[in-house]
């Protein structure tokens, strides 16, 4: 038998949150004028001929007059006009289509950049957001937008494209339908002027439209298309679990750089992985000298990874100093099977390090396919593939300390001159070297170096007090002498950069880990919030909110550092974080989604849901966050969403716990109402009624006798709402302890008193310290929960015998216990009996009562900083209940 | 005593005012009865009566606020009708010139005892009880002795101007800050600790055990009592 092949959970989970979602049917064409628009329309009449609620969400015409035709008959949503730079341009309004909700839009143009100050940079980001609201969305898109064919188009065309669009959007597409046109159709279409008008025509039939450019589109459409059937075959395959083994999961791995060419790199890698549908990875290695980058080569590292990630790659950076190793290290833990690398001509011998990554990881004989791509250099990149090491900032004061260690040295020199020679000297001033290459790095050590070895000449050699050499071996030991200290100068520098890159590890690790602490002791949503506000602001020192409700009508931060109270939000701020909250995507400054924003919000995201936001006030710094920044942000913000969901957790589990208690309340209130309320009430109308008919006929002592009955089970039942109403009043927290100074003693008389029908027949002595102090309590919060305790002692002991009572003191404590010599309480239930409704279970009778007395005895004490708790008697048997109450000292009473 | 006293009662509840007119009828206590202020001092008024006994919880009309009212028309002693748990409300009513109080659910003898205390306090007032006898306790105001069992006691003059304040109201609850005020004076008017001090003394020395006072009672969160056979 064979077990039945079950889908892939991976394919599952995609379905599942397709679920709801709209339906996207993309028209693919090759370039502009194959008929994509018009297609779409002649889709929409179909669909509208056959009943379907459409609405013409963006349609271009370009003024073509078949397409404009078509409109016809079509409602057409009005655009949005936005104001930039003193025209007024139309957009999709993607609020007012979501609003209207048609069964089915229409929407021009996916990879079509909005206007600055739309919502998304980009259209198909509204598309994204239309689906999501369930509509389902025809859209067009030229081939040459694919973000993965961007360098590919520039190679065969020789146009950049700037529109792009990630791959993964036209992998979601749940259709394709590809547009063709062979080239010579389209050129005459061109020609007679249906594609393009006038002016327009003709510089297009110059430039992009050459028969050799749209024939090599017209492939790429349709191998796209086609890998994109590809794929849906596979999809079909796996969510219909067709036999067949499910491969180890390969991997393909690329590693980048801080070049512009990785984009390329990026690109190329994407495609090679989708061709090959396997998963793929961007590699970053990051070794000590990456903080000495100059920030634009920071932020473009993050923009590569960015790139891979929207391309549907995971990015990964690791630390390490060889690069090469790291890369086959990680790609052997991750069953990558494949490693594409870059390699590029090097511009300067300085960048030995990068030429030789591809040559080692050839050469490393590791079992990977490694895949060499080559790439350009453009103008851009030549300027970012300096030596690192002349990027460091000039520092005056660095040099200074050179220069201070360079003149020591000389000093000393001149002091010890007589008796030690050049080549010792030298010595002395490598020392200055090496301290200054320490502590200010490489390049103060070269100008150390330099120095240095002038002073030697000027001092120490044959002519002195001049730079001129006589002795050849002077020559010699000052070139040794500078070789050395310039070496050694470099060697300092990196042990410093080492250091300092250790340093920073360190400090970001005890970042995260105080961080940590601190939040894992937050008892509450709102101080989670506190503290990672307090921690980012610190951390990044830029003013920072924690939102922890989904701000859909405003942005209300539970907590905020480095603004003000009265700090007013824009729309935009709120829009972005709305967004993000309601996406698990950054959104506002720095990224596609509402950049306009002066805010960058991350999500504080679970597993299961979005917890809470994290806001940084970017727009001041003008520059987006460092990677190192934005991994550190997101390592707090997850950190920051455990917590939160913890705390959330516990609290759920409280109310939980509450609503079962509430639950066994009214459970409990329903018998008590039928057994215990029911009960003295019978006796008190069965006694009257009898006292009432049949009074001539009873003897006195009955008369009496039934009279006893009626004040009794009253008593009782009084006692018995008491409870009731103290129980309610305790569940809703509305106990309000009245303290002042009171005598143990009348409080236990009291008790008694009001028992004595209770106790009739028993001993009950109270038995007290001499010079028992006073108590700090609310005396008749005290003298019920005594009577609770007293009553219950009466309920689970023999008739007849004794109560005690015992008041006492300690050193923090006051004391008040109840003895009795009934069966006791069995050691499992000491601590339960406390608990509402809980009653010990004998096995001839249940005592009566609802199980309350000794929950709001306990309610009660709380109420007033006291205790109650259950002992074994020290000899014999009983139960022993203790109460206790905080013991303080009462203020001197002046003698008269 | 041949003249009826006349017993006010003023309380919403019709089966409060029938146990009453028929309980104290029994006692040959004559009932007013009203069911509101309005006519409560209307009937006060009117029928002049000898004792109130007035429920705080009126449809018309806070009891609190009625009090200072009833006040300025009228000396009648006051007996209040709360129920438990309103220690405040009976301490306001008190300090607002009520005489006692009695808590609902109340026994018939309770009351009674309520009644008998008010209607000597009236006669003291008028100055012809200058000694209290209590059990084997003796007061005399006058001369300012306090014996028990014949043999007389020795007390500091803070417990003996205690025990004389509740002794002219012998019977009656006084309020803890107004024995506070009357003894102390108004700047102790917060400090129980003294009268826990003093009052355990005082027990002391009347030989009463604090857990069953036979003399001096505790009235808990509102005062002590001088309590009457």
């Amino acid at each position: 038998m064979t077990a039945p092949a079950r889908p892939s959970p991976d394919t599952l989970l995609l379905e599942a949150q397709r679920e709801g979602r709209g339906r996207l049917k993309v028209f693919l064409g090759a370039s502009p004028g194959v008929g994509k628009t018009y297609d779409m329309l002649r889709a929409a009449q179909a669909a509208k001929a056959s009943g379907v609620d459409v609405v013409v969400g963006i349609v271009e015409t370009h003024g073509r007059r078949e397409t404009q035709a078509l409109l016809d008959g079509l409602e057409v949503l009005p655009r949005r006009t936005l104001d930039y730079r003193g025209r007024a341009l139309g957009e999709l309004d993607t609020d007012a289509l979501i609003a209207r909700k048609p069964k089915l839009a229409l929407i021009d143009e996916l990879a079509h950049s909005n206007v600055p100050g739309s919502r998304h940079v980009k259209r198909w980001q509204d598309v994204e957001d239309v689906l999501a609201a369930g509509i389902d969305v025809l859209a067009t898109l030229n081939v040459q937008h694919l973000e993965s064919l961007n360098d590919v188009v520039l190679r065969i065309t020789g146009v950049r494209v700037r529109e792009t669009l990630p791959d993964t959007v036209l992998e979601r597409a749940d259709e394709i339908e590809l547009v063709d046109l062979p080239p010579e159709e389209l050129l005459r279409r061109l020609d007679e002027g249906k594609v393009y008008l006038g002016e327009q025509a003709q510089r297009a039939r110059e430039g992009f439209f050459s028969r050799g450019n749209l024939t090599a589109l017209r492939e790429l459409a349709m191998r796209a298309a086609a890998e994109r059937i590809d794929q849906q075959m596979l999809a079909y395959r796996q969510r219909h679990a067709v036999s067949e083994p499910w491969p180890a999961r390969e991997r393909l791995l690329v590693c980048v750089g801080g070049k512009a060419i990785d984009r390329s790199l990026i690109r190329n890698a994407a495609r090679l992985a989708d061709t090959r549908g396997i998963a793929w990875i961007a590699v970053h290695v990051i070794d000590s000298r990456a903080h000495r980058l100059p920030n634009e080569a920071k932020d473009r590292i993050a923009e590569t990874l960015r790139l891979a990630e929207a391309l549907g790659g995971e990015a990964v950076t690791i630390p390490g100093e060889n690069v090469a190793a790291e890369v086959l290290g990680y790609a052997r833990s991750r069953n990558v099977t494949q490693i594409v690398v870059g390699h590029s001509k090097p511009m300067r011998a300085g960048w030995r390090r990068r030429r030789s990554l591809a040559h080692a990881l050839l050469r490393s004989g590791a079992p990977f396919d490694i895949t060499v791509v080559p790439t350009r250099n453009d103008a851009r990149d030549a300027s970012n593939t300096r030596d690192p090491i002349a990027v460091e900032r000039w520092r005056w004061q660095d040099h200074i300390t050179g220069l201070a260690l360079v003149t020591l040295a000389t000093l000393v020199g001149l002091f010890v001159d007589r008796w030690i020679g050049l080549e010792n000297l030298a010595l002395l001033y490598l020392v200055a070297v090496l301290v200054s290459a320490v502590r200010a790095g490489p390049l103060p050590a070269i100008v150390t170096s330099i120095v240095a070895a002038c002073s030697l000449d000027f001092f120490f050699t044959e002519p002195r007090y001049t730079l001129n050499l006589q002795r050849h071996e002077d020559v010699l030991t000052l070139a040794v002498f500078l070789i050395v200290a310039v070496l050694m100068g470099r060697l300092g520098g990196q042990l410093r950069s080492q250091m300092q890159a250790l340093r920073k590890t360190a400090r970001r690790n005890a970042n995260l880990s105080d961080f940590a602490r601190r939040v894992a002791g937050a008892l509450g949503r709102d101080e989670v919030a506190r503290i990672i506000a307090e921690h980012v602001q610190a951390t990044l020192d830029l003013p920072c909110v924690a939102v922890i409700e989904r701000p859909a009508e405003a942005l209300r931060p539970a907590a905020r550092r480095g603004i003000g109270p009265d700090y007013q939000f824009r729309e935009t701020d709120r829009a972005a974080a709305h967004w993000c909250w309601d996406h698990r995507q950054p959104a506002g400054y720095s990224t596609q989604t509402l950049p306009t924003s002066q805010w960058l919000f991350v999500p504080m995201a679970t597993a299961q849901r979005v917890v809470g936001l994290l806001g940084l006030h970017l727009h001041e710094r003008r520059r987006p966050p460092s990677a190192g920044q934005r991994r550190l942000l997101d390592a707090l913000a997850d950190q920051a969403a455990v917590a939160l969901e913890r705390v959330m957790l516990s609290a759920e589990i409280g109310d939980q716990r509450v609503n079962s208690q509430g639950e066994e309340l009214r459970a409990a209130l329903l018998s008590s109402v039928s057994h215990d309320l029911r009960t003295p009430l019978a006796s008190i109308l069965g006694a009257a009624t009898s006292l009432q008919t049949q009074n001539e006929r009873l003897s006195a002592d009955d008369r009496s006798a039934l009279l006893d009955t009626v004040v009794e089970e009253s008593e009782r039942l009084n006692r018995f709402v008491q409870n009731l109403l103290d129980m309610t009043r305790l569940g809703y927290g509305r106990i309000e302890a009245r303290r002042e100074w009171c005598d143990l003693r009348e409080i236990a008389g009291r008790a008694r008193n009001r028992l004595r029908r209770e106790l009739s027949g028993r001993d009950v002595p109270i038995d007290s310290a001499g010079d028992l102090p006073l108590a700090w309590c609310d005396p008749l919060l005290l003298e019920q929960a005594l009577v609770n305790v007293i009553d219950n002692a009466a309920k689970y002991s023999p008739a007849g015998t004794p109560i005690e009572i015992a008041l006492g003191a300690q050193a923090q404590w006051l004391l008040l216990r109840v003895r009795d010599h009934g069966p006791g309480v069995p050691a499992a239930d000491r601590e339960k009996i406390f608990d509402m409704f809980h009653r010990v279970q004998s096995q001839d009778h249940t005592a009566p009562g609802t199980g309350l007395g000794l929950a709001i005895c306990r309610g009660l004490l709380a109420a007033q900083d006291g205790q109650v708790r259950a002992l074994a008697p020290a000899e014999g048997r009983g139960a022993v209940i203790e109460m206790r109450l905080p013991r303080k000292t009462p203020p001197q009473v002046r003698d008269d | 005593m041949t003249e009826t006293i006349r017993v006010l009662v003023v309380d919403d509840e019709p089966q409060i005012r029938k146990l009453l007119r028929v309980s104290l009828g029994a006692e040959s206590l004559q009932v007013i009865e009203a069911a509101n202020a309005e006519a409560g001092l209307a009937a006060l008024k009117q029928d002049k009566p000898d004792v109130m006994i007035l429920d705080l919880g009126l449809p018309d009309a806070d009891g609190l606020d009625l009090i200072p009212r009833i006040r300025e028309i009228s000396s009648v002693p006051i007996i209040v009708l709360s129920v438990r748990d309103d220690e405040g409300g009976k301490v306001r009513a008190l300090d607002a010139g009520a005489d006692d109080y009695l808590t609902k659910p109340f026994g018939i003898a309770e009351l009674l005892a309520r009644i008998r205390a008010a209607l000597r306090h009236r006669l003291q007032a008028s100055g012809s009880q200058p000694v209290i006898e209590t059990g084997a306790l003796r007061i005399d105001l006058t001369l300012r002795r306090v014996t028990l069992d014949g043999i007389e006691l020795r007390l500091s003059r803070k417990e003996y101007a205690i025990l004389a304040v509740l002794a002219r109201h012998a019977g009656r609850v006084i309020t803890q800050p107004q024995l506070l005020r009357e003894v102390w004076g108004k700047v102790h008017e917060d400090d129980t600790q003294y009268l826990r001090v003093y009052i355990g003394q005082l027990r002391h020395k009347l030989g009463d055990d604090a857990a069953a006072p036979r003399y001096v009672v505790t009235e808990p969160g509102v005062g002590y009592r001088l309590k009457m056979p």
